[in-house]
């Protein structure tokens, strides 16, 4: 009999032509899509060059997005830009996104039905792995390695052994998506999946909308993961329809396989949680943070810059002030979710809070643009991490909490939970 | 693979890749400008004191979070002949083998090593002594396939040497 496998092993094994694979193997695979940003693609386009190939192994499944420091914020990242964008010209790239057709790379790329269930991606960016959500192998890689796959249209991956998650239960009220990914790191730590493929599963996960799948998925790096994976369901399916015509391939996890670890989580116990600097797994639950003063709250990034975390936000905001010595920074991940929450009328709420509403970019989140702390300042943000200056000054603080957290957060001024408005 | 000769810089557990290059540096790829601000939020002192063949020594998961491969480019850039770590962040240990970065996973001598202590390296036996105490490491062994394109000088020229052969068997057949 073949040996029972689990769902990163299944893609793998299919997408390697193999019958079965199992970890520690090293396998070479076809690559799907291969993406890279403002920061990351300068570098990966020096080393093409350098390795005199005229031209990327296929135009349409090479993805630039000049997300990071959009709109240029200085001459230097506008250079940057201007290489990718004379790099893009030359080889005829498909998807090249600059300017108004820019989102942020992970809000942006399912949102426009480029990667579908099955797909291998690589993306010298990080929080690549947010593919995962649709039960795509995707994961971030360096230039280098992003660059060899212009040129082969393959890549090498080491089989990762898999952790299973199950979320039992139903979800307290303002518990999210992103509470679940923080408790998990809370409980594991930073390296507690290093190398290792994370399953997300459970009544609870087929209960989260795709939304919050993606916001999971997308901090599995933050344990050190090499992919974070959800079996594609119906609520997959009708995303992936409604977004892409590329037909989806739905693997699924063999019943008997077998999981280094397996660990179970009751949902009813867990509360709303926030990252205590300087690691995303210093996780408190809400109810423990205690009084921490606040001078800016950021919503937005590849993390929780969707419709869905907007529309949480706007219900909070709705008829209520941003605590004066609060910025409170509201940044939609795409110009369709910008477009949409016009249209909903939640950009009018944040701003008759007054909040200030940015245009797509990564910007405050990795410290580039659009929101940076000074000395001392604490924020609470939907971001992905709270390094030690990752959004400003080395001695700012930033705590990570989801977008519900952090609007009521921008209300009362402190770090706070919704329900401490009556909500 | 020479032998290295080198001070020791210690750092902790999770050293993330914000540490080694906040990113309100990546305006720029050019490694001796990235080199300037290596490690800056943790000891400011680093780049400017740091000597060429000097090794770092730190704890677990070492590279953390972010992809940019300006993090092992900035440490190489800084004059810094190897890392050594109880382990690394998966990432930056392809990046690492990528951009030529040396990197020895071993645990004991990632705990014991001390700051300012003279250490010797030779990479090839896979062995790291400290000069300071004496004491001799092993570490773990680097993987065949790693060894491999180090050995060609990177992954660029092993993929062009791998596509050399190709054409060279579709000439023969």
């Amino acid at each position: 009999m073949k040996r029972p496998m689990t769902l990163a092993e299944k893609i793998l094994a299919a997408k390697a032509g193999l019958e079965v694979v199992e970890p520690g193997q090293l396998i070479d695979v076809p690559v799907d899509l291969a993406l890279a940003n403002d920061i990351t693609a300068p570098i990966a386009i020096k080393i093409f060059r350098e390795a005199g190939i005229p031209k990327v192994w296929d135009r349409e499944k090479v993805v630039l997005v000049m997300d990071h420091f959009t709109p240029n914020k200085d001459i230097q990242s506008a250079e940057q830009v201007r290489l990718c964008r004379e790099f893009a010209r030359e080889q005829g790239l498909i998807h090249y996104f600059e300017g108004g057709n820019c989102g942020i790379e992970h809000v942006l790329l399912p949102e426009m039905g480029l990667v579908v269930c099955g797909d291998i991606v690589i993306g010298a960016d990080s929080h690549t792995c947010t593919y995962g959500a649709l039960g795509a192998f995707a994961t971030g890689v360096g230039s280098t390695d992003l660059a060899a796959t212009w040129i082969t249209g393959r890549t090498w991956f080491r089989v990762p052994e898999s952790i299973k998650f199950i979320y039992r239960g139903r979800l307290r009220p303002w518990v999210t998506g992103k509470d679940l990914i923080l408790y998990t790191i809370g409980d594991i730590g930073v390296d507690g999946a290093l190398y290792k493929a994370m399953e997300f599963t459970g009544e609870a996960i087929k209960r989260l909308s795709m939304a919050e799948r993606f916001t999971m998925a997308n901090m599995a790096i933050e344990a050190g993961g090499k992919v974070g994976l959800i079996e594609p369901d119906k609520k997959t399916l009708s995303y992936v329809r409604k977004h892409s015509k590329k037909e989806p391939l739905v693997f699924k996890a063999d019943r008997k396989a077998s999981y280094l670890e397996v660990r179970e989580y009751d949902c009813e116990k867990i509360e709303p949680q926030v990252a205590f600097p300087h690691l995303p797994s210093n996780t408190k639950p809400i109810s423990e943070v205690g009084h921490i003063d606040i001078d800016q709250v950021v919503i937005g990034s590849c993390t929780n810059g969707r419709l869905e975390d907007l529309a949480l936000a706007a219900k909070i905001f709705k008829g209520r002030k941003v605590n004066p010595n609060v910025r409170a920074i509201i940044i939609p991940g795409s110009p369709a979710v910008y477009r949409e929450a016009l249209r909903k009328k939640y950009i009018d709420i944040f701003l008759e809070a007054g909040a200030i509403v940015s245009p797509p970019t990564c910007g405050p989140c990795l410290g580039g643009h659009m929101g940076i702390l000074a000395k001392g300042e604490k924020a609470v943000s939907t971001t992905n991490r709270n390094f030690v200056g990752r959004m400003g000054h080395p001695e700012s603080e930033v705590y990570l909490a989801s977008p519900a957290v952090a609007a009521a957060s921008a209300i009362l001024g402190r770090i706070a939970s919704p329900e401490e408005l009556g909500l | 693979m020479k032998k290295i000769k080198g001070k020791v810089w210690r750092f902790g557990n999770d050293v993330d890749t914000d540490v080694i290059i906040p990113a309100r540096y990546l305006n720029t790829s050019d490694p001796k400008e990235l080199a300037k601000h290596c490690m800056e939020d943790a000891r400011p002192e680093f780049a400017r004191q740091v000597e060429p063949g000097d090794v770092i020594v730190a704890g677990k998961n070492f590279g953390c979070g972010s992809s940019r491969e300006h993090a092992p480019i900035a440490i190489k850039a800084a004059g810094v002949s190897c890392v050594i770590a109880e382990s690394f962040a998966r990432i930056f240990y392809r990046n690492a083998f990528n951009t030529g970065l040396l990197i020895l996973e071993s645990p004991e001598a990632a705990r014991e090593i001390e700051e300012g202590h003279e250490v010797e390296i030779d990479p090839e036996a896979g062995v790291i002594k400290d000069l300071t105490t004496g004491k001799t490491y092993r570490c773990q062994p680097i993987p065949p396939f790693m060894k491999e394109l180090l050995e060609d000088g990177g992954l660029i020229p092993h993929i062009k040497k791998k596509f050399a052969r190709v054409r060279l068997e579709e000439e023969a057949s």
